[in-house]
């Protein structure tokens, strides 16, 4: 027996077998990706001319609640508010920032609390309270008149990111 | 090719094509258990055989079972609960055994923390052991995703978010575990898979060795006693069997051991008969909604000591803590400096101290982690947690001091 040739069968069956298996995990990672219709279906338009001050409206886009509050005189301004015309609306995707339950509106008190772990949010989605790391996140949007579409990046959702005031 | 002799009796048949006889020895009539041990020793077979029991009804519920959104809902609470013939005592067994082999674990552990079963050589015990705990905390919470209720959709939100490590913003991670932005059909369906068949090959796997890391250190006993098994299952085979420590796993170990997993399975029917309800958690009953939380999200009880040890933290600090909590069991063999291999009795009130204090607060994680997250329970939740830490690191400092007995 040949010891030098028995060497290199081995190490060519298992570089042969490694490269195989190193393809069979990226197949399988990439099984596991998100499918293409799931990403597709991406966009949703919301009127923000029905809304009410102080009231919450929840829309859903990407399986994810969206927050729709238009603020009333006394809330203070903040730059991650959508404008338009004289009025300003905060819209955010309804999910805690810490671990993605969904928050309450509390109107009385002008708050977003979240019944998992206690985090509160201000009627801007900035953190005020407890866990929460970041404020809400505010969805990539475009103003079309009175309406907004979600899933599309806009040159005010642009100047908000560079900003770095949304994640 | 060996030589084949005309068989006399269908045993002997097998036998010399399979050798039974001498697998049998080997793995039962042969393998030799301590004498000097007590119940809490059965704790292993009851959980093989609450394993049978998740298993066989498992394959019952998996015959209605529906893993698509539309479908799932109903089909375990419409189809299996009320349509199949006793389709309703697989789910309730199901979810009893569920909830029980987790009390039986902890037991089991707690049992092995006690007499320093994972000391000297036994430390692969240990180790396989936590190995299972963390397999089947996987297989209860893909399980847990499948009836597809409202607690099923947040608990699979919550917990596939942790994967997101905190300020690291793994989102992509995160989207590509649930294969879609929030848990979707791609999410049932892999973890379905993953709860069906993936995972229980795991845990199999892994209880075989779990069951080969005893061979070679053998059993604990009571006193942590350490002799040597050849000399006393000679003895046990030339019929001194009052003198020898040691007893056949079969007939002379299991039948003691199936009298204790006799009163496990009396008080598991009574439950599955007549309290089943503490195994379904009435949120679940809600068909997943992804525009609502329900007012109040906490995990079976079973988690929710590690649960409560997230919470009280800030997120990242908050994700650090529970990931350590999830391996701090691991590293216990190599955090027990003691040279001792005895019960805890026997090795100083320190080790005593921190054994009782160490259930005392897992206790106290598992109520605060119930209740909701709202003053005084927030800070009795951060003591509790910050005690669990603190034991931890106590321990090699404790266990270094202890006198050699």
């Amino acid at each position: 027996m040949n010891e030098e040739r028995r060497d290199f069968l081995g190490k060519a069956l298992g570089g042969v077998a490694g490269i195989g298996g190193i393809a069979a995990l990226y197949a399988a990672k990439r099984s596991w990706d998100p499918l293409p219709s799931v990403k597709a279906a991406g966009f949703t338009t919301i009127d923000l001319s029905a809304a009410e001050e102080n009231v919450l409206h929840v829309d859903k886009w990407r399986g994810k609640p969206i927050f729709v509050l238009k603020k009333s005189a006394d809330m203070e301004p903040n730059d991650r508010d959508i404008v338009i015309g004289e009025d300003r609306f905060h819209v955010s995707i309804g999910l805690c920032t810490h671990l993605g339950c969904i928050p309450a509106y509390l109107p009385g008190e002008e708050k977003f609390k979240c019944a998992c772990h206690g985090g509160e949010f201000d009627t801007s989605g900035q953190q005020t309270f407890g866990p929460p790391p970041s404020p809400l996140v505010v969805p990539p949007f475009k103003i079309d008149g009175t309406k907004v579409v979600l899933g599309e990046a806009g040159p005010e959702y642009e100047q908000m990111k560079s900003a770095g005031i949304t994640a | 090719m060996a030589k084949f002799e005309k068989a006399n009796s269908v045993e002997e048949w097998l036998d010399q094509r399979l050798a039974i006889n001498k697998v049998k020895k080997v793995m039962a009539y042969e393998y030799w258990i301590p004498k000097d041990i007590n119940f809490l020793w059965a704790m292993g077979m009851i959980l093989a055989m609450t394993f049978g029991v998740l298993t066989i009804s498992g394959i019952f519920l998996l015959m209605y079972y529906k893993p698509d959104v539309n479908l799932a809902f109903d089909s375990v609470n419409y189809t299996i609960m009320s349509e199949v013939g006793y389709g309703w005592l697989w789910r309730h067994m199901h979810g009893v055994a569920a909830s029980l082999v987790f009390l039986i674990i902890y037991i089991h552990m707690f049992t092995g923390i006690y007499y320093g079963s994972y000391k000297k050589g036994r430390e692969m015990i240990w180790l396989s052991g936590m190995l299972l705990f963390v397999t089947f905390s996987a297989e209860a919470f893909s399980g847990y995703m499948l009836p597809w209720g409202q607690m099923s959709y947040w608990a699979g939100m919550v917990i596939t978010n942790l994967f997101s490590a905190g300020s690291l913003e793994l989102n992509g991670l995160v989207e590509w575990i649930r294969g879609d932005y929030v848990p979707g059909d791609a999410f049932l369906t892999r973890f379905f898979m993953l709860h069906v068949l993936l995972l229980p090959l795991v845990i199999m796997g892994v209880i075989g060795l779990h069951f080969a890391s005893l061979r070679i250190p053998h059993v604990n006993n009571q006193e942590g006693e350490d002799f040597d098994f050849d000399e006393e299952a000679e003895k046990y085979k030339a019929g001194k069997k009052k003198e020898s420590k040691v007893i056949p796993f079969q007939p002379v170990f299991l039948s003691k051991d199936v009298f204790v997993m006799g009163v496990f399975m009396i008080f598991y029917f009574y439950l599955v008969f007549y309290h089943y309800q503490f195994a379904l958690d009435p949120v679940n009953f809600d068909p997943a909604d992804g525009l609502k939380t329900p007012a109040h999200i906490y995990p079976e009880w079973y988690f929710l000591w590690s649960y409560e040890i997230l919470r009280p933290f800030s997120k990242d600090i908050g994700l650090v803590a529970f990931g350590f909590a999830q391996v701090a069991f691991f590293l216990l063999p190599f955090l027990d400096k003691s040279p001792n291999t005895k019960p805890a009795h026997k090795r100083g009130k320190a080790f005593v101290a921190w054994f009782w204090i160490m259930i005392v607060d897992m206790i106290v994680l598992t109520v605060m982690g119930k209740v909701p997250p709202v003053s005084p329970f927030n800070e009795i939740g951060l003591v509790a947690a910050l005690v669990f830490i603190g034991l931890f690191v106590a321990l090699p400092i404790i266990t270094k001091k202890e006198k050699a007995v």
